[in-house]
């Protein structure tokens, strides 16, 4: 049988003592926060204490807080989400730490610890400029070869800066700013609390 | 003493076998490959940060276009993650249904990747055999949801509506003569439940023709046996899910260990492999094709004796009935708020996944408390598996590249989302 989340999280606090920064059940989901300096012991923690065998590492991300809540939150900017699993124990974790600084997000690799972060953390990097530490092949992964930018911060438009075409006086294809401006059609609403006076 | 130079070459974007947009760097020594960089993203649409742009229900179509060989499966990992953070309960036959439509799918898929992989390998008749069978599933899509491949099906709270009670059915014309027509027809006269349940009494004996032409094949033997062999330890290590985890010979499906909608009512076992190679892992999906096939069975049969709604009452998240919309003030503007505005998800954030007919796949979803995803995050199955390609194919010659792409599954729409 499966743990509970509580007893899961008691496991983790055990196994992490201090290291550990907050640590939240939510939709029977256990998310754990860490800081970006104990990230390598943390995560070999995590993998190696027999009581919590996260042998599979599924997913690992990028997050842009910048416009949370249309800008109400406070705190670093990009976090880096890493969801483990456990075939042996069959339980889920959800880690999280915020890199330290918003100019430049830098946070050790996990590749040696699970080999499988390797395209996660080149695509959290292409994405998000994220930079991982220790990762051998840092390489942009799913932008155009030669792309400015990380694509998925928040200040990024959606309809990009450079749109590509082929010029026949060149004979060859050529970047140039976009001719689109990003149309909103649905606005983005967050309501405020009592909306409508349901609690 | 010949003079031997290592070689790179390209191998895409544009190759058959490649299947879809893959460029592969290869460095060869001779014919043996030494390293193998896969080139990803040519189909990179930025998926996740479209749907940023737009509210819940106006992203479950771009859910379609992402593993477009297993279109409602995406959807239904989408749905759950949603479902999850509104904490609503979908009615018990939209869960039926919607484990029908996702083993229904997952055959669709297999059928997919068997012709596909055997075609790669050189049995061009295996192809043949399996599009006629996929041809029988996409008509039940396209009975149910109007569209062949993206249904856009699978909502937040239920499915988009019940199973209708007609099949559609061949109409007369110049190349289908009356007879024609009856043969055609013949497994279409009931409803659309009929017509599957035909389909499911009919399904494992050309899973077994399959099989008469591949499984003891020699030549099929000689280009997957030993190909591209993960011991469990490395499947683990480099995070592969789904068949290709099984096939290494590990236990794990998420439709046992972390049941979700109504897998702990079904009556299924799931295939493992011994060696871990690319036979081993065919084996395995052919297994699960007929187990699938069971699953399928046991809904048709719930489904036909319980009648129920297939989605949530809740008008917050799901439209009210076309009738009432047009009777009742309160209706019509719970419909208006709820296709200009969309529904609002309260704040948090929650993981949902499903095994996917590739692997988990997952759907990271993070909201603020407004009608569009703050973040949504995509973990595709195949962009794990193809990370693997290089390891894989070490020490293996170019031929082998193939049936080793063949093996992985791998479809771009979910790689480079």
């Amino acid at each position: 049988m499966p743990l509970t989340p509580e007893a899961l999280l008691a496991r983790v606090e055990d196994a992490l003592g201090d290291k550990l920064v907050s640590s939240k059940i939510a939709v029977g989901e256990v998310t754990v926060e860490v800081k970006p300096e104990d990230w390598l012991e943390v995560a070999t923690t995590l993998r190696d204490e027999p009581g919590l065998a996260f042998d599979l590492m599924m997913d690992l991300c990028g997050v842009d807080y910048s416009a949370y809540k249309d800008g109400a939150w406070e705190g670093a900017r990009f976090a880096v989400v890493v969801h483990l699993l456990s075939i042996v124990k069959n339980h889920r974790l959800r880690l999280r730490a915020f890199c330290a600084d918003d100019d430049m997000p830098v946070i050790a690799s996990l590749i040696d610890i699970w080999p499988a972060v390797n395209w996660f953390e080149r695509e959290a990097f292409d994405l998000f400029g994220i930079v991982f530490e220790g990762h051998p092949d840092l390489r942009r992964i799913l932008t155009d070869y030669g792309f400015i930018g990380h694509p998925f911060r928040k200040d990024f438009p959606v309809s990009g800066h450079v749109e590509m075409r082929y010029d026949p006086d060149l004979k060859r294809v050529i970047y140039q700013p976009v001719s689109i401006d990003p149309r909103e059609i649905t606005p983005r609403i967050v309501r405020e609390d009592n909306y409508g006076g349901v609690a | 003493m010949a003079d031997i130079r290592n070689y790179t070459i390209n191998f895409g974007p544009q190759h058959p076998a490649a299947h879809g947009v893959l460029r592969l760097v290869l460095e060869l020594d001779g014919e043996v490959i030494e390293r193998a960089d896969p080139h990803v993203g040519l189909l990179h649409r930025g998926t996740e940060k479209l749907a940023e742009t737009k509210t819940f229900l106006q992203a479950v179509p771009y859910m379609d276009r992402l593993d477009y060989m297993s279109m409602m499966m995406n959807e239904h990992a989408y749905c759950m993650a949603i479902e999850r953070l509104l904490g609503i309960q979908v009615p018990e036959r939209a869960q039926y249904i919607r484990v029908m439509f996702d083993e229904i799918t997952r055959i669709m898929n297999h059928l997919l990747w068997l012709g596909t992989h055997a075609l790669d390998v050189g049995a061009m008749t295996v192809f043949l055999y399996a599009f006629r069978e996929r041809e029988d599933l996409i008509d039940v899509y396209e009975a149910v949801t109007g569209a062949r491949m993206h249904a856009a099906y699978y909502r937040p709270g239920g499915v988009y509506r019940d199973l209708p009670d007609r099949m559609p059915q061949y109409l007369a014309s110049r190349s289908k003569n009356e007879s024609d027509l009856r043969r055609l027809n013949e497994n279409r006269q009931g409803s659309v439940l009929d017509f599957i349940e035909d389909f499911t009494r009919r399904f494992p004996g050309y899973v077994d023709d399959y099989e008469t032409l591949l499984t003891d094949n020699r030549i099929w033997k000689q280009r997957t046996v030993g190909i591209g062999v993960l011991t469990p330890e490395r499947a683990k290590a480099l995070g592969m899910t789904g068949p290709i985890l099984r096939g290494s010979g590990i236990a794990w499906d998420m439709r046992k260990q972390q049941p979700y909608e109504v897998y702990d009512r079904m009556d299924f076992e799931i295939p493992v492999g011994r060696t871990g190679d690319s036979y081993d892992r065919y084996l395995v999906r052919m297994e699960e094709m007929r187990e699938s096939n069971k699953i399928i069975r046991q809904c048709v049969d719930w489904l036909k004796q319980n009648p129920g709604p297939v989605i949530v009452e809740n008008h917050k998240v799901a439209p009210p009935n076309r009738e009432s919309m047009k009777s009742n003030m309160e209706e019509l503007i719970h419909h208006f708020k709820l296709f200009t505005e969309g529904m609002h998800v309260p704040e948090g954030e929650a993981y949902a996944a499903v095994e996917h007919s590739k692997g988990e796949f997952g759907v990271y979803l993070i909201s603020d408390g407004a009608n569009k995803p703050y973040r949504l995050k995509l973990r595709a199955p195949g962009f794990s598996h193809l990370a693997a390609l290089d390891e894989m194919s070490r020490g293996h010659m170019i031929a082998d590249v193939v049936a080793i792409i063949g093996t992985l599954d791998i479809v771009f729409g979910d790689i480079d989302r």
